[in-house]
């Protein structure tokens, strides 16, 4: 499948099938700092991720706090 | 995963609450989470007009498109920094929102408007970027609700951003922060009341409201920001809240509910020795405010400069 990064946008290829939740792991990605995007929506920790799919893994930590 | 209401496939779990969501009762859930925050902490009254502070980000537009959600009169202000193609991105982020919900929209710009930007000031007093962009956005925030008449102004913290925050206090023990830091401060003379509706939200969730929600928002993350040092605690506690969901939560609302009194003399006595400040008029412990200050500091260098 492939894994588009962000903050720095960047593409990896990974070998499916296999879950959200051994993506994150794989990639050793805290679950809480990201969420997991195929198409236009949200995918669970769940969810079986296939050789031929597309998905974004997006940070949402935001910095800059006073 | 089901949805914990309804039972369909959920697009979005939240550990500490230890359910699934789909999509639509995920955002009734964001909208119910931002309805209790201000009904519990009594932030805005009925009728009262709120200014919400936009930065094109995740959290100022989940904020301002929630409070418009729930009835409430709001416009929004946007602070341009100056910092490159990431302010570039963030204005129009900002700008698209305001345009496609049809909402009213004010601008001020850092360099047009006060003669200098946030990369600027950094590298006028040596300090961080984030000291001065804080510093910035207090000072304009307050000073464009108490000039054109706003109630509150609403503000895009989350939990996580607050639990940061009370970290970094506790760990230096800063009680006169520890006694500022509530999801409301109390107007003022010269200030008007600050409230923070998101507060029981996780950056997690306003991301996903964002993206649920079809609000295109600015991504990517501040360039100043990177290395500082509430990211790092932000990694610290989510590694804690990885192994024990719901850590978040509890040291922040357990903060407001039962140690925050504590702390709330100490900041009582700062406000008392409050006074106008010469240059501005906004309240101020010295002669001239820290806002006038970093302005005329970030001046003298440019002069020097010439």
């Amino acid at each position: 499948m492939k894994v588009v990064l962000r903050n720095p946008r960047r593409e990896l290829e990974m070998p499916g099938p296999l879950t959200v939740a051994a993506l994150l792991d794989r990639l050793e990605v805290n679950p809480e700092s990201v969420l997991v995007i195929q198409g236009d929506t949200l995918v669970t920790r769940d969810v079986r991720l296939s050789d031929t799919d597309i998905v974004e893994i997006r940070p949402v930590t935001s910095g800059g706090a006073e | 995963m089901k949805c914990r209401v309804c039972r369909a496939p959920a697009v979005l779990d939240i550990r500490r609450h230890n359910a699934a969501f789909c999509r639509e009762h995920f955002l009734t859930h964001c909208r119910e989470q931002v309805r209790r925050a201000i009904d519990d902490q009594h932030m805005v009254a009925a009728g009262e007009r709120v200014l919400v502070a936009v930065s094109g980000g995740k959290d100022s537009l989940a904020l301002w498109d929630i409070l418009v959600d729930l009835g409430y009169d709001a416009d929004g202000l946007y602070l341009g920094l100056g910092i490159g193609e990431y302010s570039d991105a963030s204005g129009q982020a900002a700008r698209g929102f305001a345009r496609r919900r049809e909402l009213a929209l004010r601008e001020v710009d850092l360099a047009a408007d006060y003669g200098y930007d946030v990369p600027g000031a950094a590298a006028a007093t040596h300090r961080p970027p984030c000291g001065a962009c804080g510093l910035s956005k207090r000072h304009v925030f307050n000073a464009v609700a108490v000039e054109a008449g706003y109630d509150v102004v609403a503000t895009g913290h989350n939990l996580d951003d607050e639990a940061a925050v009370l970290l970094g206090n506790v760990l230096r023990w800063e009680t006169g922060y520890l006694g500022r830091q509530h999801p409301v401060l109390p107007a003022t003379p010269g200030f008007a009341r600050k409230v923070k509706p998101l507060y029981r939200l996780g950056e997690r969730e306003t991301a996903a409201y964002c993206v649920l929600a079809g609000i295109d928002y600015q991504v990517d993350e501040c360039p100043m920001a990177e290395g500082n040092r509430h990211l790092g605690y932000k990694e610290v506690l989510n590694a804690l809240e990885d192994r024990s969901p719901g850590t978040k939560a509890a040291f922040v609302f357990r903060f407001v509910d039962h140690a925050h009194d504590r702390f709330a003399d100490e900041a009582g006595t700062e406000r008392e020795g409050l006074r106008a400040c010469d240059e501005c008029g906004s309240p101020t412990t010295g002669d001239v405010c820290a806002f006038c200050r970093l302005r005329e500091r970030v001046g003298s260098r440019a002069v020097h400069a010439q």
